[in-house]
């Protein structure tokens, strides 16, 4: 199993280093599509810039990353390319053990419910086979590694691949139950940009589920670990801040990272939904829909928790993808990481409702972006709305995409339980509905 | 004045030192002593140049008996005029000058000059100055409120084209500029400079109070105090350009209320602003700054000088002629000088025409003076409007130039080129990114000398400095000198300072990359696809002279400020038309997702029963009333 790993791993690289040497790398760099005012290269090397002329890199506007980014590149600054590279492996790597023993938690859970015999019996087309099953976390380093959203990013040297990266990790160390590493590179991935806040609670319920511990409010052993897995999380949060000062010894990074990502000043143009409608926003409206979409983020978390709390690994899914739809400055990069989980729910595939039309959606839009870009900035003969209104239908693609795979997702589980092919009281074939 | 002239020539010798310096090891006190050195020099060379021509005035006056005046335009030369005036210094005096110049390129360069000075400290303790005579109460309050030790002001209708026009007397950017050093007293610097801009909108009818933290800075080098005084630390200096303001009549009128005759006599009767505002450059000034009463330098008295320069074209105004005369430029003639003037004169540069065989005037000069303005050496033709005889029988002076050979304008004499010269454009293409290049020439045959370079871009121009280069000769040439302060946004623009060494005859070139901002649509301008302006990059330096001095003051370098064209730079810009449009869209994305969601979440799925037909529960609701088993 390790060898076709280190096969794709290969031919990821060789792609990655072929492109970097290419003319591509230049204008890749300043796609909006692929870079955001939070993690271009460009500002990066501008920041390293400004602390070599004695400057604080937040004494600007255009340097919105964290102190420990600048220190890690301070460093290698002159081999960033092997740095995204790296970053990458790592992600696809940790995905592929993280999904490996995702998969044999799940088969032997089925396992007991087939032994308890808890299906019923015409559902036995739904059970997951073991050779189906061998090659996904084969097919989620690929899908990752091969993505062109991934490889773009990476060639764009966009510090989203470390983001990725460490929310990887973070996955990985869940699933195998290091409730420590977990809170650590969850506290990571939350210094790194705010919003893997949410991965909270779904890292908490698998951890919870693996240790048999049942989520229930009068019990004061899930108190204990919620509260041991808390104090972990915010413990490590706290000392990366207090480190972060100490590198630079000035505050001055949190109203320039975590203020910058939640009060949107800076309107350029991304695949998101917030530029346009802040550019084009009433001034005195202008706080209160900030705040309707930045809750609109993180809202999700408590009802998802609720209803997915037997399947956390769902509920990540679900959190990263709502994240990287409705975050402030999403990237492409951001959208290759969840979708990297789609052949983990491939067996969801006969449920799905509109994929056709939603993947037909996605591919359109994705090459659609730099058309109508150079429409309305090169050539002057489209104008904003063209591009905006893009986004907003490359979003749609999005939403329907990961509410189809929710819908898909809860059908099953309802299958599960009551058998395959309903009847209705009259014992004619009957249609599932939600009511 | 003696402690000035001395500390001049100490500052040659550490420029001079600071320069070798520099090149060599790159101690940083020898660089900071450099571009003080450098921008302090502006002051000590004017003194110097006023120190120089005084002299010579008295050699002049020794020789002849003409009360020889140097040419002031380009000179500050009250603190030195105090002592070889014939008469007792009175409390306040004025003056009035004209320096009209043929330029090589056929237009004419007219300066008018009025300076008002006053022996009184607005701010000895104890004292309040109430009596105003001559200095304008306007701007004498303004001083004494706001605690303004410096103020310079300028409005400016076109580009001065050094390259034709060689260097102005008094450079001044396109729109409007206004600089301002406080009194170290000042506590609250920006409320102070808040406030003043807005009542210096109100004295000249300007849009200055446009001026607020996104378009204001402290250069830390290339704007130091011209007059006396030691606060040199930039806490204090405010600086601000409105490249897009237009100058128009409007800005002329007030400024013409403060001299002390208005422009019902004097040299400001000539200022008719239907012929003025004809021109291809008008600029406007007030310079207001402390001065020495004396040579010992015990008291410090208050300079107001207000300038006008104007550059006409004649070859459109004048008819394919090339001759001239107060009344064809002006529509007026002189007939009087200002009544409460201490001295009216009319300068005319004749340095082209030393045996008078280009071209003669009308009347003949009564007196010829020399003056070395700016590095080049002029003869000019004076006339004195106090003495009697200018106005000649018909009581009124209207100058008149007639060329011998026949007006063609392509026997010009050639012109000196310009030492120093600056050029600035966009690059790229597109409206995502772009590239500022500024070109600096040196064309001095065989001396480098170092300028520093001043610019100011606003913030949604978001500058990368890690791109900048600066290139001479296909060369890297380092800067030995840069101040940096990033943008924030909304709230100040890049302020970018180097210390640049030119080489010998050469182009020396800074570019830096900037990438546009797309802008909330309230913050546009109302034409938001004209573009946006730029102000201008200054350009500050000590340009070696290229005639010998006199022999007592070998120092021979001469102070320039030069400023580039402004920029106009598009920005991408959304859709004003549909913000509705807009809010509604994204809210009905926004919906979707959220209403998705909420119905995944909420509901369950459950097998759907056939509802029965309208007949059946018609039927079934009449089999309820009646009491019988439902269908």
């Amino acid at each position: 199993m390790a060898a076709p790993l280190t096969l794709v791993l290969i031919v990821a690289v060789t792609i990655r280093a072929v492109l970097f040497s290419s003319s591509l790398a230049e204008p890749l760099m300043e796609r909006v599509e692929v870079v955001s005012p939070l993690n271009a290269w460009k500002r990066v090397v501008e920041g390293l810039a400004l602390l070599d002329l004695g400057a604080s890199p937040y004494s600007g506007d255009v340097f919105h990353e964290t102190p420990l980014i600048i220190y890690l590149f301070h460093f290698v600054i002159d081999y960033a390319d092997i740095v995204f590279m790296i970053a990458d492996g790592i992600t696809a790597v940790a995905l592929y053990l993280a999904v490996q023993d995702y998969n044999k938690t799940v088969f032997r859970k089925q396992k007991y419910a087939l032994e308890a015999d808890r299906y019923p019996h015409d559902c036995l087309e739904l059970i997951r086979t073991p050779k189906e099953m061998y090659y996904i976390p084969l097919k989620v380093a690929l899908f990752y590694l091969l993505n062109p959203f991934t490889i773009f990013s990476c060639v764009a040297k966009s510090t989203c691949g470390l983001n990725n990266a460490v929310i990887a990790l973070f996955i990985l160390s869940t699933i195998k139950g290091s409730a420590f590493l977990s809170a650590v590179f969850l506290a990571l991935a939350t210094y790194q940009s705010i919003y893997p806040l949410t991965l909270f609670a779904p890292a908490l319920l698998f951890l919870l589920q693996r240790l048999y511990i049942p989520v229930n409010f009068y019990r004061p052993s899930f108190w204990l670990f919620t509260l041991q897995y808390a104090v972990m999380y915010l413990g490590s949060l706290c000392v990366i801040v207090c480190l972060s000062f100490f590198l630079l010894s000035s505050w001055d990074f949190i109203p320039s990272v975590y203020g910058f990502i939640l009060s949107v000043p800076d309107l350029t143009p991304n695949i998101g939904l917030f530029w346009y409608f802040f550019a084009e926003m009433f001034e005195h409206f202008r706080f209160f829909f900030i705040c309707v979409f930045q809750i609109n983020v993180f809202f999700y978390t408590i009802p998802l928790s609720i209803k997915l709390k037997e399947h956390p690994v769902f509920l990540i899914f679900m959190q990263i993808a709502i994240i990287s739809i409705f975050k402030s400055y999403p990237t492409v990069g951001d959208i290759s990481l969840y979708m990297a989980f789609l052949p983990v729910w491939s067996h969801l595939y006969r449920f799905l409702r509109n994929i056709f039309l939603v993947s037909c959606v996605m591919l359109a839009c994705s090459a659609l972006f730099p058309v109508l870009w150079h429409l309305w900035i090169y050539a002057g003969s489209a104008n904003s709305n063209f591009y905006y209104a893009i986004t907003l239908l490359f979003n749609v693609g999005q939403i329907l995409l990961v509410s189809d795979y929710f819908y898909a997702f809860l059908r099953r589980e309802h299958h599960l339980t009551h058998g395959l092919y309903l009847k209705r009281k009259d014992g004619s074939e009957a249609t599932l509905v939600l009511k | 004045m003696t402690a000035g002239r001395c500390t001049a020539a100490l500052l040659a010798a550490v420029l001079v030192c600071g320069l070798t310096c520099a090149s060599t090891a790159a101690a940083e006190e020898a660089i900071t002593e450099e571009y003080e050195s450098i921008s302090n020099a502006n002051e000590h060379v004017q003194a110097q140049d006023d120190y120089a021509r005084s002299q010579k005035r008295r050699e002049i006056t020794e020789h002849d008996d003409d009360q020889n005046e140097p040419p002031p335009s380009s000179s500050s030369s009250s603190s030195s005029s105090s002592s070889s005036s014939s008469s007792p210094p009175s409390k306040d005096y004025f003056k009035e000058e004209l320096v009209i110049r043929p330029l090589s390129s056929g237009d004419i360069y007219a300066s008018f000059q009025f300076q008002t000075r006053w022996d009184t400290d607005f701010f000895a303790p104890g004292k309040k100055v109430s009596h105003y005579r001559l200095f304008p109460k306007s701007l004498g309050q303004l001083m004494s409120k706001f605690s303004v030790r410096e103020m310079h002001v300028s409005f400016t209708q076109g580009y001065w084209r050094t390259m034709q026009w060689g260097q102005p007397f008094l450079p001044a950017p396109p729109g409007a500029e206004l600089w301002v050093w406080f009194q170290d007293s000042v506590a609250d610097v920006d409320g102070a400079w808040k406030e003043l801009t807005n009542v210096l909108s109100g004295i000249f009818c300007a849009s200055l109070n446009f001026i607020d933290s996104t378009n204001t800075v402290e250069p830390t080098a290339s704007f130091k105090p011209l007059g006396v005084g030691n606060v040199t630390h930039q806490r204090f200096l405010r600086y601000a350009v409105l490249p897009r303001e237009i100058v128009c009549t409007e800005n002329l009128t007030p400024w013409k209320k403060l001299l002390p005759c208005g422009s019902k006599a004097g040299l400001a009767v000539l200022m008719k602003s239907e012929k003025l505002f004809h021109s291809s450059f008008l600029s406007l000034a007030v310079h207001i700054r402390p001065v020495c009463q004396d040579w010992g330098c015990k008291g410090t008295a208050w300079e107001l000088r207000q300038t006008v320069n104007v550059v006409f074209d004649l070859h459109t105004t004048g008819q394919g002629k090339r001759e001239w005369s107060f009344f064809k430029m002006f529509s007026r003639t002189l007939t009087e000088a200002c009544p409460l003037a201490t001295s009216s004169k009319v300068y005319i540069d004749v340095t082209d025409n030393p045996q008078g065989e280009l071209f003669e005037l009308n009347p003949a000069a009564p007196s010829l003076t020399q003056a070395v303005v700016l590095g080049d050496r002029r003869t000019y033709a004076v006339y004195d409007l106090m003495a009697s005889g200018t106005f000649g029988l018909l009581r009124s002076l209207n100058v008149l130039l007639r060329w011998k050979t026949p007006g063609n304008f392509s026997t010009q004499v050639d012109m000196l080129r310009p030492l120093l010269h600056g050029e600035r454009y966009v690059a790229g293409y597109g409206l995502q990114t772009g590239e500022i290049h500024t070109l600096i020439y040196n064309n001095h045959p065989y001396r480098a000398f170092p300028v520093l370079l001043l610019d100011i871009v606003p913030w949604y121009l978001r500058l990368y400095i890690h791109t900048l280069t600066v290139t001479s000769k296909s060369r890297e040439n380092k800067p030995s000198y840069i101040h940096y302060q990033p943008s924030k946004d909304r709230l100040r623009p890049h302020l970018l300072e180097m210390l640049i060494q030119l080489p010998p005859n050469s182009v020396t070139e800074v570019t830096v990359q900037f990438e546009r901002a797309l802008l909330k649509w309230t913050e546009y301008t109302p034409d938001p696809n004209h573009g946006f302006y730029v102000g201008s990059s200054v350009i500050s330096a000590l340009v070696p002279s290229v005639v010998a001095m006199d022999t007592i003051f070998p120092e021979s370098s001469y102070f320039v400020r030069v400023y580039t064209e402004p920029l106009l730079v598009n920005l991408p810009t959304p859709d004003f038309s549909m913000p509705y449009n807009v809010i509604c869209l994204t809210c009905t994305v926004v919906a979707v997702g959220y209403g998705s969601l909420y119905n995944l979440l909420t509901r369950t799925f459950q097998v759907e029963e056939p509802s029965p037909g309208v007949v059946k529960r018609l039927a079934n609701m009449i089999r309820y009333l009646r009491g019988v088993p439902l269908l």
